[in-house]
């Protein structure tokens, strides 16, 4: 490693403090500036953080957009969700890595580049998108991967590519309380301030708001039971690792709506007792990074941030912005702990919850992007008003990422209490056959159950709406959400770590052509023991993709499915794949003639 | 007079901040188990010892005692979940028994034999696990390793030396060494060190050693696990370390 590089290292550690309980943002900084953390880096790093150098390999094999080995100048990473699919990802890929003469996972020959796939980025109403270097890219088309290949063919720097590549559309498609907000920064603060935490508990709890994260916690409990927990120093965590597939309403709320994202964590730190916050943003929304700091700092030179906020002695609070590295577990909320104090995003055991026990063990307030803000219009526009949005227990309102068949994919905001239909009709989608609710750990609903409702009496909801129109092949959907979770499970607990590759492998069997009835009765007692035994929500939901197609679209599994009660994986044509690949060879006498040997 | 909950209808009396497992463990109640280790603090990543609390499921080891709880472990339906999750970690890694060095002192063959687990269940994933044969005296069969961090723990609790880490994630997290060969030769770990003793299946073997005692007559052709389990627990239970490099252990 060069001089000046070492000199870098040492600047990104001092900058940090010194501090191993940064580890995990020290490490995505090594790896934006070098492409990948080199094994002196790690020597260099357990060194000065005085730390074992297996720790921080174990941390960094644990998020997706760490490498410890080189990966090539550019990176090239496809989103993957079923939305970019169906907008044609795979060929688009298939294009690329053509063009550029590799395969895909692999880093080529020269060490330019790799080109591989990555969980749902988030962009899933501009799709298809990719990530290079961590950049987000958006609308692919056939035209546009060849310039892509082209810029790095000729080893373009990032920077230097058009801008419009970069460009993120924000298809607000319909407003309501938080995305028609105009209030000005410090305003709810201002008023908050003279009548105390207290009072803001109280309003919250009013209120009736619930966690918009998809798990629907009364906001205003939370908030008590972190007033109330006894600890040295107490935290606001914003959650926005908004990882679940199909949902992207946090990324357009940081975009629109910094102010009342921050304006709600300083008003929770009102409430809690916290002097310090963290926004832990999801390394997909990278690019997000200097413009929210931009917020930060000139909310820090109106005193909204910092000491005596307002003029308040004693109130002091600030926000630091932790990246996360491409883990879809850390939007748990104690993996997200785990993760911010520099370690793998394992989900704790619980209890004791983050609410007393939390970031350092001290109470910790996480919430969800959305949450904040609407704590914020809640306190504006009076609890009880508030509280007489959307229905008797959802209230106010809810905004949905709608993403797949429809024209007109975006952010909706309503009151709680739409239903499925409504939804449909307003962003034109026909001939739907499906909606995927709350991502791949949540619902999918047939036609016959479109008037149900978005809220917590009846589909609770993060946010996300896939539509799939009647042209889709709802298994294919499932099998994209079953390698969605085997990729995701963070391997902790056995049942997780071991079940969900196992739900693949028969998911992938199926698809195959190699499914018996036996395999969806497998499915069946899969889930009984997820279900039952998984550590976290993860391993719990991770057959749901399955059971609910099936149990709505039986015959799109049972026509891929072998009428025999049992069919061995293994496929002999199969096993000679490589060899007919050696020998270039695809003709007929390179295949087993008998169906079925 | 301390506190009581109900395990299978009998009463078990626990001290505060023991976990059910503890306080089972030390009233002379097996519950069938395979990550917790009595001299460590519980992680609960194994799930083999799930029990159902006030009917909801929860691992053992982890879950606090509280008064009154209602506690039932030794029912078909546990041990059903029990049988899979067996079935998971044989099929997760590669395990040849009869030519295993740790056979008859086995951990998991042992709760295989005791539950009852007559087939393997699901199809093998046949794992690529390299041995590291690098040290001299110390041998890493990683084939068998079925990730239950008690030698990370053992090595990081009581060593104080982090030999052991676990890398990756999901199905391809394993088991490192802490040295950038990423060879045990390199790191300092030594034959009386805690991490030593502490695997429960055969991933680290003493070399030269092997078949001392023939199989037939190792711990587990004896009697049970479950029949044993209790003479490993200390009646006074309340382990608690600190470990840098595990997980999920705060």
């Amino acid at each position: 490693m060069a001089a000046d590089d070492l000199c870098l290292l040492e600047q990104i550690v001092a900058r940090h403090g010194n501090d191993a309980s940064k580890l995990l943002q020290i490490l995505r900084e090594v790896q934006e500036c070098f492409g990948f953390i080199a094994p002196a880096a790690v020597n260099s790093l357990a060194e000065s953080l005085a730390i074992p150098r297996a720790r921080i390999e174990s941390v960094a094999s644990f998020y997706s957009f760490l490498h410890l080995t080189p990966h090539g100048e550019y990176r090239v990473l496809f989103s993957d969700n079923i939305t970019d699919r169906m907008l044609g990802s795979q060929d688009l890929m298939a294009q690329m890595c053509q063009q550029l003469w590799l395969q895909p996972g692999k880093v080529s020959e020269d060490g330019l580049v790799s080109i591989g796939t990555t969980s749902c980025t988030g962009m899933c109403d501009q799709g298809p998108a990719l990530l290079v270097n961590g950049r987000a890219i958006t609308r692919l088309t056939h035209q546009r991967v060849m310039e892509i290949g082209q810029l790095i063919r000729n080893r373009t720097p990032l920077a230097d590519w058009p801008a419009d590549f970069f460009r993120i559309e924000n298809n607000v498609r319909r407003s309501d309380l938080v995305l028609g907000s105009t209030l000005l920064p410090g305003v709810v603060l201002q008023i908050a301030l003279a009548l105390g935490g207290q009072h803001v508990v109280d309003s919250i709890k009013t209120s009736g708001l619930r966690g918009r994260g998809g798990a629907g916690f009364p906001t205003g409990l939370k908030w008590e039971g972190c007033r109330n927990a006894p600890g040295s120093e107490h935290y606001v965590v914003c959650n926005a690792d908004e990882g679940e597939p199909g949902t992207f309403k946090d990324r357009v709320l940081l975009n629109l709506q910094p102010d009342l994202v921050f304006e709600g964590m300083t008003l929770c730190a009102l409430a809690v007792g916290a002097k310090k916050g963290f926004l832990y943003l999801r390394g997909e929304y990278r690019y997000l990074l200097e413009p929210l700091q931009a917020v930060l700092q000139r909310r820090r030179d109106d005193n909204l941030l910092g000491k005596s906020i307002l003029g308040f002695p004693g109130f002091d609070f600030d926000i630091e912005i932790h990246l996360g590295a491409g883990a879809y577990i850390c939007g748990e909320e104690s993996a997200l702990i785990e993760s911010l104090e520099g370690k793998r995003g394992v989900p704790r055991n619980r209890p004791p919850f983050p609410v007393t026990h939390g970031y350092l063990q001290q109470p910790t307030a996480v919430d969800n992007v959305e949450t904040f803000c609407q704590a914020v219009l809640a306190l504006h526009i009076d609890a009880e008003k508030y509280r007489a949005i959307g229905t008797e227990k959802s209230s106010g309102t809810k905004l949905i990422s709608v993403s797949g068949d429809c024209p007109r994919p975006g952010i909706y905001e309503y009151p709680f209490g739409v239903t499925v239909r409504e939804v449909l009709q307003d962003c034109g989608a026909v001939n739907t056959r499906a909606v995927q609710i709350s991502g791949p750990a949540g619902v999918c609903l047939g036609e016959s159950e479109f008037g149900r409702k978005l809220g917590f009496e009846d589909l609770p909801t993060a946010g996300a709406f896939m539509v799939f129109d009647d042209s889709r092949d709802m298994f294919e959907v499932a099998r994209n959400f079953v390698h969605f979770f085997a990729h995701e499970s963070c391997g902790f607990c056995t049942p997780c770590r071991v079940g969900t590759s196992i739900l693949k492998q028969t998911m992938d069997k199926i698809a195959a052509g190699h499914g018996t009835r036996y395999d969806l009765n497998e499915v069946e007692n899969l889930d009984r023991v997820l279900q039952t035994t998984s550590h976290c929500g993860l391993g719990r939901s991770a057959c749901n993709p399955v059971l609910h197609t099936l149990k709505h679209f039986r015959p799109a599994y049972e026509n891929k499915l072998k009428s025999l009660d049992f069919e061995p994986a293994f496929d002999l044509d199969g096993a000679l794949a490589r060899a007919r690949q050696m020998t270039g060879r695809d003709d007929a006498g390179a295949h087993l003639k008998a169906e079925g040997i | 007079m301390s506190d009581t909950f109900q395990l299978d209808g009998a009463t078990i009396p626990f001290e505060i901040g023991q976990t059910v497992m503890q306080a089972a463990l030390a009233a002379g109640h097996y519950i069938p188990h395979l990550c917790y280790h009595p001299e460590f603090k519980p992680h609960g990543s194994c799930k083999l010892c799930t029990v159902k609390v006030n009917g909801r499921t929860a691992a053992s080891c982890t879950m606090p005692a509280e008064a009154g709880l209602n506690v039932e472990s030794e029912i078909e339906e546990l041990n059903a979940l029990r049988r899979t999750l067996v079935q998971m970690l044989f099929a997760e890694g590669n395990h040849f028994c009869p030519s295993c060095e740790k056979s008859g002192n086995c951990v998991l063959q042992a709760l295989g034999y005791d539950l009852e687990v007559h087939a393997t269940g699901f199809r093998h994933l046949y794992p690529d696990r390299p041995l590291d044969a690098s040290h001299p005296d110390i041998l890493l069969d990683f084939n068998r390793c079925i990730l239950c961090e008690l030698c990370v723990r053992a090595s990081g609790e009581v060593d104080g030396k982090n030999v052991f880490a676990l890398s990756g994630r999901g199905i391809s997290k394993h088991l490192i060494v802490n040295a950038e060969s990423g060879l045990l030769k390199d790191t300092n770990i030594a034959l009386g060190d805690k991490a030593m003793q502490v695997c429960p299946v055969g991933v680290i073997l003493k070399k030269r050693v092997g078949f001392s005692t023939p199989i037939g007559k190792r711990r587990y052709d004896q009697r049970p696990i479950s029949a044993q389990a209790l003479d490993d627990a200390p009646r006074q239970a309340a382990a608690a370390g600190s470990c840098e490099s595990c997980e999920g252990t705060p």
